[in-house]
C-alpha cells in the first residue's frame, strides 16, 4: 500500500445507502435559495400593488438601485464568508470618490490620474484593515469601527481643509472626464430602455466572485478561514493572506462605487456613505450568508441587493410614503434569516 | 511478522524520521515541557501518554510547527531544525491530525480532503481547481482506507466523529506524509468508533508511516503502540518498549501509580 499510487477509478458503482437525492432537495441545500424565493415574492407583491412596477423603464431603475448596492454587497459577502466584517465599507466609497476628485483638481492632472491614485489609496485602506486584524487580536467589528470613524472624520476634515466647503469642486471640465464617465457612469440603451453601466460592473463582479469561490484555491481558503480558522491554519492555509485579500476585495468594490459616485454627480458630498455599510451586510445576510462565516454565496448577495432595489423603488412606484422603506427592510431581513435558518437545518438533517 | 522485522532493521540503520532530544519549552515562567526525548521510526507507532496538563499538547505543537522549542534539539531525518510554521512541518512530511479542529464542518468532504493542497489545472488567471479529480480521488482514497462514503459532497460536519478523524488520517496518507501525529484521536469517541479509528492508525503504520499517537487511554495505546513515552507535569516520567512493559503496569503508571494508592487510602478512610 503506497501513498502515491494512482487511485483506482471508482466506476459507476452505486451505494445502496445513498438514497437518491431529489433535485428539489439539492436545490434546497443551495445558500441562495431563500433569497431567490424572497426576490420572487417581493417582485410579485409589487407587480400586484404598483401598476408601473413591471414596465421596462421601472425595472431598469430597480436594477440600477440594486447594482449600486450589489457592487459592494458582493465583496462584503465574500468577506463575511471568510468570517469577518467591514464597517468602514460605506464611508470608504466616499473616501475613494473624494481622493479621486481632489487629487485631480489640486494637481490639475488628467482625471484618470486621480482615478488610479484613488485605487491605490483605497486598496491601501483595505490592506490596513486586513493587516490590523491579522496582526492584532481584537475582532474585526472593533477594528473596522475604528477605521470607519477615522475615515468619516478624514472625509470631512480634509475636504473642508482643501476646498473650504463640505463638497468637492466640479471636475467636469477636466481632461479625461468624459472617458472616465463613460467607464463608470454611462448609460447604455438596449431596445429603447436605458441601462446604467453599473449593472454591467455588478454582473461582472458577481461572475468573478462566484468563479473565485467555487473554482479556485482562494475560494476554498475563504470558506475554510470562515468555517474553521484553526483547522485551516493547521493544514497550511495562509489565513492572514486570505483575510487581507478579502479586505482588498471590499476596497476594490468601494473604488468602483466611489468612481461611479464621482462621475455621475461630478461633485462629492463628504458626509455621504455613513450607514451604507449596514445595507451591504443586510444584503449579504438576506442572500444567505451565515453571519458567523463559512457559508454563503456571491449570487445570494446579488439577489439580496436586488431585493433591496425592488423594495426601495417599489415603494415609490406604488406611491406609498418612502418612510416605510426601512420597515419593509426589517421584515425582509427577519424573514430571510428565518428561512435560511430553516433551509439549512433541513439540508443538514438530510444527509 | 517479517515486515515488522524488516522495519526494525531499517529503523536501526537509518536516522529516526523525527527525533526529540532533551527538548524544553517555556511559556514565560511556566515550564510546559522539560527534557523530553523520543524517536519516531517508519512503520512504528510511538505513543505519548499523559494526564491533562502533562505537556502533551505542547509536545504536539513543537512537532507540528505551531510552536518553537526553547531548549534541546529537534531532528528531522537526522538534520537538526526548528519548524517555523505548520506549512513547513507539512512540507517536511509531518502531518498532524487534531482531535477537535481536524476539519471545517460546513465544507464538503472533498473540499476538506484537499484543503491547503488543492490540485489545479489551467494557465495564468484561469488556473482553477481540478474538481472532478478532487472528488474522484477523495472517494477512492477513503475507500482504500476502508471508508465507503455515501456522498463526497455532503458537509463533513454531517459525518460522525470517528469518520472525520479517518478522513483526516486518509488525507495525511494521501499527501505522502512520513510522520503522522494524532492528537487524542479516540478521546471523544465511543468504544466501537475508537476501534475504527485504531484500525486506521494501524493501516497508516502498515503504509510505512511513523506515527505519534497521543492519548490518555493506556488501553488504546497498548493495542497499537510499539513504544510508550509517559509525560507527567511537563517532564518525561518513563519511556518503554512494548516488550518492556505490561498493560497493567502502563495503566498503573498512567493513572498516577502511588498517587492512586494514596487516593484510595484517603477515600477508604473517609468512608470509614
Amino acid at each position: 500500500m503506497t501513498a502515491t499510487a494512482p487511485a483506482p477509478a471508482p466506476g459507476p458503482r452505486t451505494d445502496e445507502r445513498l438514497l437518491r437525492t431529489s433535485p428539489l432537495r439539492r436545490l434546497l441545500s443551495r445558500p441562495e435559495l431563500g433569497s431567490v424565493v424572497g426576490a420572487v415574492a417581493v417582485f410579485v407583491f409589487f407587480a400586484v400593488f404598483a401598476d408601473s412596477f413591471v414596465r421596462p423603464a421601472s425595472l431598469s431603475t430597480v436594477l440600477y438601485a440594486a447594482s449600486t448596492i450589489g457592487i459592494m454587497a458582493v465583496p462584503v459577502a465574500l468577506l463575511m464568508i471568510g468570517g469577518e466584517f467591514d464597517l468602514s465599507a460605506g464611508v470608504m466609497v466616499t473616501s475613494s470618490a473624494l481622493i479621486s476628485s481632489m487629487f485631480s483638481y489640486q494637481m490639475t492632472a488628467n482625471v484618470w490620474v486621480g482615478v488610479f491614485v484613488s485605487l491605490a489609496v483605497t486598496l491601501a485602506i483595505g490592506v490596513f484593515n486586513g493587516v490590523m486584524l491579522t496582526r492584532t487580536d481584537p475582532p474585526s467589528f472593533i477594528i473596522t469601527l475604528g477605521t470607519f470613524l477615522m475615515l468619516t472624520g478624514m472625509n470631512l476634515g480634509f475636504t473642508k481643509l482643501i476646498s473650504g466647503t463640505v463638497s468637492t469642486k466640479s471636475i467636469a471640465d477636466m481632461e479625461g472626464f468624459s472617458s472616465a464617465r463613460a467607464v463608470f457612469a454611462s448609460t447604455v440603451t438596449i431596445g429603447g430602455v436605458d441601462f446604467k453601466i453599473t449593472i454591467l460592473w455588478w454582473l461582472v463582479l458577481v461572475a468573478v466572485a462566484t468563479w473565485i469561490l467555487l473554482r479556485t484555491r482562494a475560494g476554498n481558503w475563504i470558506y475554510a478561514v470562515g468555517g474553521g480558522e484553526e483547522a485551516a491554519r493547521a493544514v497550511g492555509v495562509p489565513v492572514d493572506r486570505t483575510k487581507i485579500g478579502l479586505y482588498m476585495g471590499v476596497a476594490l468594490g468601494a473604488w468602483i462605487s466611489g468612481q461611479h459616485l464621482l462621475f455621475s454627480f461630478d461633485v462629492v458630498q463628504s458626509g455621504e456613505g455613513v450607514g451604507n455599510e449596514l445595507i451591504y451586510i443586510i444584503a449579504a445576510v438576506i442572500g444567505g450568508c451565515l453571519i458567523t462565516g463559512g457559508y454563503g454565496s456571491a449570487i445570494g448577495a446579488a439577489v439580496g441587493a436586488l431585493i433591496f432595489g425592488m423594495v426601495s423603488k417599489g415603494i415609490v412606484f406604488a406611491e406609498w410614503n418612502p418612510d416605510w422603506f426601512t420597515f419593509f427592510l426589517g421584515v425582509m431581513l427577519l424573514l430571510a434569516t428565518l428561512l435560511n435558518h430553516w433551509v439549512r437545518k433541513r439540508a443538514e438533517a438530510a444527509k | 511478522m517479517t515486515t515488522e522485522n524488516m522495519n526494525e532493521e531499517t529503523a536501526a540503520r537509518r536516522p529516526a524520521l523525527v527525533e526529540l532530544d532533551d527538548v524544553s519549552k517555556y511559556y514565560g515562567n511556566v515550564r510546559a515541557l522539560e527534557g523530553v526525548s523520543l524517536e519516531v521510526h517508519a512503520g512504528h507507532i510511538t505513543c505519548v501518554l499523559g494526564d491533562n496538563g502533562a505537556g502533551k499538547s505542547t509536545l504536539i505543537k513543537i512537532i507540528a510547527g505551531r510552536h518553537r522549542h526553547d531548549g534541546g534539539a529537534l531532528r528531522i531525518e537526522g538534520e537538526e531544525t526548528r519548524l517555523a510554521s505548520p506549512r513547513e512541518a507539512l512540507d517536511r512530511g509531518i502531518a498532524t491530525v487534531y482531535q477537535d479542529l481536524a476539519v471545517v464542518p460546513l465544507m464538503p468532504v472533498w473540499r476538506n480532503f484537499f484543503l491547503g493542497s488543492e490540485p489545479r489545472k489551467g494557465f495564468g488567471p484561469f488556473k482553477h481547481l481540478d474538481v472532478e479529480h478532487m472528488r474522484r480521488t477523495t472517494h477512492a482514497e477513503l475507500l482504500r482506507m476502508g471508508i465507503d462514503l455515501r456522498d463526497v459532497d455532503q458537509p463533513i460536519g454531517t459525518l460522525s466523529g470517528g469518520e472525520r478523524q479517518c478522513v483526516a488520517i486518509a488525507r495525511a496518507v494521501h499527501f505522502g506524509a512520513k510522520v503522522l501525529v494524532l492528537d487524542e484521536p479516540t478521546a471523544a469517541l465511543g468504544v466501537k468508533q475508537s476501534g475504527v479509528v485504531l484500525k486506521y492508525v494501524a493501516a497508516a503504520r502498515d503504509a510505512g508511516l511513523g506515527v505519534v499517537f497521543i492519548t490518555h487511554n493506556p488501553h488504546h495505546a497498548y493495542l497499537v503502540g510499539d513504544r510508550f513515552v509517559l509525560l507527567k507535569r511537563g517532564t518525561m516520567s518513563g519511556s518503554h518498549t512494548r516488550d518492556g512493559i505490561t498493560l497493567d503496569e502502563l495503566t498503573r503508571q498512567m493513572a498516577g501509580g502511588s498517587e492512586l494508592e494514596d487516593l484510595r487510602h484517603e477515600l477508604e478512610n473517609r468512608a470509614g
